[in-house]
């Protein structure tokens, strides 16, 4: 099998990596990077449960391949939090039990993430558009739509208090 | 708002105590195991329904490099299965496969694609049989037999049962009513694929990781095939990626992976492709279903008939279980004087169906309120109020003896009724615009165990640290109700602890004691009284070091916020931590037990063992939808639930299920279904398999009913599947007030509800449906005496 030495920006860290040219961003996250805690539900693109960011986009980690994201910043929910800090997406989902399984939540949260960085207000019929790639078994979605409204409220907050702070 | 009950834990809404590392990615699922040497298994599946094998060859898979075993039905020929009367499953099937996925070989290689490789190397010759693929065939062919232990034919069970004398029933009857329903079948599809890890040492001990609802049935399974004895196995149950009933049998998968570990000496991994999860499957059984309702003029019935045909698929899984559930709680809603049912389940060449999420109940339960709604729409009686006036009395026997302890079911039907508005809306609504209605229960726990002993369905332990650290130890698994949550809950409030003090360790057959596993909604109920007893011991001890400490009666005693204090002077206190020190100290180390087991059932008739639980919950629900007359598609607007679940432990969780459930039960009601050709599978996948995304996903307005039962932990009733049974006969009956049309067969899709209107246009029958059941005889019923309070006498006289 051929190999291919690689570099990957994961979460702000650059690995090498030598892999095979077929392998998945999926797999080697995963297998080669020991980062498990992007999941997998079906492996064919299709129901957003591996979902990663690529430069601030969600890119379902299943259909990618590892070699064609070299040099780009990759983020995964190992990378959410602020060091001991859960981000306000993590903080808000665990408030408002949206993780019930919490198999899909993941992918759901960076989803999230993207729409809250380049929406920060989004309505509920937004939120619900930019869920809808992300299946979710057991919550029936709700408590997940109500966790990204109350972190996108507190991140406004945020926002606004920082800008107030600078003046 | 003034907290009005005496709790500092129970009844808040708290975050999870897994939340934290569920949100962070962090939580192990069985697939993120990866153990040095690990191997990777895949398992060969049958391509054909129904077939012998004539001969296997696996020589050339075993040639290939990196292959390090290759195993076949002869090495694992015990056969297995999670229930004592149908031990009919093969790891590897030997002498013939019946449905196409049906596993028939495995590999153990270095990686997933040589494992696979070495599968397409794999030469077996198979002698097709004839398929059957649905109830009509199985009952047709009889000769063309699936399996050879069942009685007679394709049937795999056949019961019937009679509670009084139906037939007088029906002749005090004013009107009566027959109607034909078909519930199509379902698949859980949880998020997570089934995934097992087996290590075997060479101690001769092993450990298997497993997505499992039931480690403890898994433990049972693996001892049986592997003939070990069960000490020296260990089954781990991982937090469970979505289960709903999926992952509640021991599995070909786990077996296959224990066997390959043994035989290489290293780890062995096998994760089912969706594809695979497809044919693991033990979903909803698809029920065709006849009902037979006498009533008099204000809707008081007086007696019912319910027949039902389960097309099971291939084995047996939870199916004669299943079978019985199709009848046993029609009777705990509403007042059933005389009640018959019959009950068949038959063999299929398809992936077995099994529990899934309300367990058998929710299709007769989908056309015993449509079948209700079209009796008061014959009387002209008002829905609400027929169904309001004849519920089921408190503290009652129902007519084929399930003992009804709380029911706030009046309380849940007027709160949906009035917060919908329904009573402006019924038959108002413009063309296209309806409201249904619908009541449903559910148990709080099967009242049996799986296999007959007479052992605690729930054991608890907890440890105290010095520290102050409180460790407790359960076999229960956490599928995302929030199970280990309960019990970090539950012990916190009665140690007057934070749930963060407690440090829970769940599903470990080697450390944790025996809990029959996240099945029948039970979990709540049974550890929650397991732990409740095994933490009032340890309070005791810290009580009485406590009341000497303080020189105060330890009646007087309170436990809360880390500290034990006098009520009557809560200056006098000591830490909890000071209590722990002091009582390990006077008694040595601390610890203490609990265990659980249901009451006894009153029924003592063959076949009373399903049904009967602890207490029963109650759900009520209005649906609201939006009818297309030219599409035929069906819109949920929004559902009204009110849930009556006893004691709320935690709103946020108990909100959660009701949404959850209300989900599941939308999607089983508008879109989701199992469909074959030829017996394959023809979906499956998630894209084509569809179901509910954030945009088909309508509002849901939930509300709790409290009234603490006698027998749950703080009065808790279940709340994980009961609230899915009522929505899809609400959505059902909605749509008849939308478009006034009666579709009889779930799912309802776009393509029925044309038909029906289509029909309707032409002057017939204004229905979308099964208009027959197969002509096959039930056994004689075994005829039950029936409670005291069902006594024609006293009957008669209640129903004046």
């Amino acid at each position: 099998m051929d190999k291919q030495l690689i570099t990957l920006r994961v979460n702000g860290e650059v690995h090498e990596l030598a892999i095979p040219v077929h392998k998945t961003l999926l797999e080697v996250l995963r297998e080669d990077l020991h980062l498990t805690g992007t999941k997998h539900g079906c492996e064919l693109g299709e129901c957003g449960t591996c979902t990663v960011l690529v430069d601030g986009q969600p890119v379902l980690s299943c259909l990618a391949l590892a070699v064609e994201w070299q040099h780009r910043d990759i983020v995964t929910v190992e990378g959410l939090a602020d060091g001991p800090r859960p981000h306000p997406l993590q903080q808000a989902f665990a408030e408002l039990g949206a993780a019930q399984c919490g198999y899909c939540i993941p992918g759901t949260l960076l989803t999230a993430k993207a729409l809250l960085d380049h929406n920060p207000r989004p309505t509920r019929q937004e939120i619900k558009e930019a869920l809808s790639g992300n299946l979710c078994r057991c919550t029936g979605y709700i408590k997940i739509i109500e966790a990204v409204e109350r972190a996108a409220q507190r991140m406004a907050a945020q926002t606004a208090f920082a800008e107030s702070a600078a003046r | 708002m003034a907290d009005k009950t005496p709790f500092s834990i129970v009844g808040k809404p708290l975050p999870k105590v897994d939340a934290w590392a569920k949100c962070a990615g962090e939580t192990i699922y069985a697939d993120d195991l990866n153990l040095p040497r690990m191997l990777y298994g895949k398992l060969l599946r049958s391509p054909h329904p129904h077939a012998i094998i004539k001969r296997m060859d696996t020589r050339r898979a075993r040639a290939l490099p990196g292959v390090h075993a290759v195993i076949t039905g002869e090495d694992l020929p015990i056969k297995f299965g999670i229930l004592p009367v149908s031990q009919d499953e093969e790891a590897l099937a030997r002498e013939k496969v019946r449905y196409i996925g049906d596993p028939v070989a495995a590999v153990a290689a270095v990686d997933e694609e040589t494992a696979e490789e070495a599968l397409k190397l794999i030469d077996v010759e198979y002698e097709p049989l004839p398929a059957i693929t649905s109830i009509d065939e199985a009952l047709a062919q009889s000769e063309n037999r699936i399996h050879e232990y069942n009685k007679v034919g394709n049937i795999q069970k056949a019961v019937a049962l009679e509670f009084g004398d139906v037939e007088e029933g029906f002749a005090e009857a004013d009107y009566i009513r027959e109607d034909i329903f078909f519930y199509q079948g379902s698949t859980h599809l949880p998020m997570e694929q089934h995934a097992a890890v087996a290590a075997y040492g060479p101690d001769g001990k092993l450990t298997l990781w497993s997505s499992t609802q039931t480690p403890h049935y898994v433990h049972r399974a693996l001892a049986k095939v592997l003939e070990m004895p069960p000490s020296h196995i260990r089954v781990i149950a991982t937090p469970v990626g979505g289960g709903f009933g999926g992952k509640s049998d021991p599995f070909s998968h786990e077996i296959v992976a224990a066997k390959l570990s043994m035989l290489t000496g290293r780890p062995v991994k096998i994760t089912l492709t969706r594809e695979e999860v497809f044919y693991a499957h033990r979903g909803r059984h698809p029920v065709l279903m006849w009902v037979k309702t006498g009533v008099k003029r204000d809707g008081a019935i007086t007696a019912m008939h319910f027949k039902t045909f389960l097309d099971g698929g291939a084995y047996g899984s939870y199916g004669v279980a299943s079978t019985y559930y199709t009848g046993a709680l029609q009777t705990v809603t509403y007042k059933i004087p005389r009640y018959k049912f019959e009950g068949m389940r038959v063999f299929t060449n398809k992936p077995p169906c099994g529990p899934k999420r309300g367990h058998g109940t929710p299709q007769p339960r989908y056309a015993l309120e449509v079948h209700l709604d079209k009796i008061a729409e014959d009387l002209g009686l008002d829905p609400v109020d027929m169904r309001r006036r004849h519920l089921v009395d408190e503290n009652s026997l129902t007519v084929n003896w399930l003992r009804i302890t709380t029911c706030s079911l009046k309380a849940c039907i007027d709160k949906v009724i009035e917060a919908s508005g329904f009573r402006q809306k019924f038959r108002r609504l413009p063309f296209g615009k309806g409201v249904g209605f619908a009541c449903s229960s559910y148990l709080s726990g099967a009242g049996l165990p799986i296999y007959w002993n007479h052992m605690p369905h729930s054991g608890v332990q907890i440890k105290i640290d010095r520290g102050g650290g409180v460790a407790v130890f359960c076999g229960s698994i956490d599928i995302g109700q929030g199970s280990d949550s309960i019990l970090a809950y539950v012990v916190a409030e009665i140690l007057g602890i934070r749930p963060e003090d407690i440090r829970v360790v769940t599903a470990d057959t080697d450390l944790t004691p025996v809990d029959l596993g996240s099945y029948s909604s039970r979990v709540t109920v049974m550890t929650g009284n397991a732990a409740m007893e095994a933490a009032e011991k340890l309070k005791d001890l810290l009580l009485t070091v406590a009341g000497e400490k303080l020189e105060v009666p330890k009646n007087r005693l309170v436990a809360v916020d880390r500290r034990i204090f006098d009520a009557e002077d809560p200056e006098r206190s000591i830490s909890f931590v000071e209590a722990v020190q002091l009582a390990e100290a006077r008694f040595g180390t601390l610890g203490s037990v609990g265990s659980y087991k249901p009451p006894e059932s009153p029924g003592k008739y063959k076949g009373s063992g399903v049904g009967p639980s602890p207490s029963y919950s109650y759900t009520a629900c209005v649906a609201q939808v939006d009818v297309d007359p030219e599409t035929g598609l069906v819109t949920v607007e929004k559902i009204w639930i009110a849930h009556d679940i006893g004691r709320s432990i935690n709103p946020l969780l108990v909100e959660g299920q009701v949404e959850g459930s209300v989900y599941m039960g939308l999607g089983e009601a508008l879109m989701e279904e199992q469909v074959f050709r030829k017996g394959l599978h023809k979906i499956p996948s998630m894209l084509e398999y569809k179901s509910p995304t954030t945009l088909e996903m309508c509002d849901v307005e939930t509300f709790i009913i409290e009234k603490p039962d006698p027998h749950g932990p703080f009065g808790a009733k279940e709340v994980g599947q009961g609230p899915l049974l009522p929505v899809p006969p609400a959505v059902a009956n909605a749509v008849y007030d939308a478009v006034g049309v009666r579709i009889d067969e779930v799912p309802i899709t776009p393509e029925k509800v044309l038909k029906a209107l289509e029909a309707k246009a032409r002057g017939e029958d204004g229905r979308y449906g099964p208009s027959r059941i197969p002509d096959v005889a039930f056994p004689a019923p075994t005829t039950v005496d029936v409670p005291p309070e069902w006594q024609p006498a006293i009957v008669a006289e209640g129903t004046s």
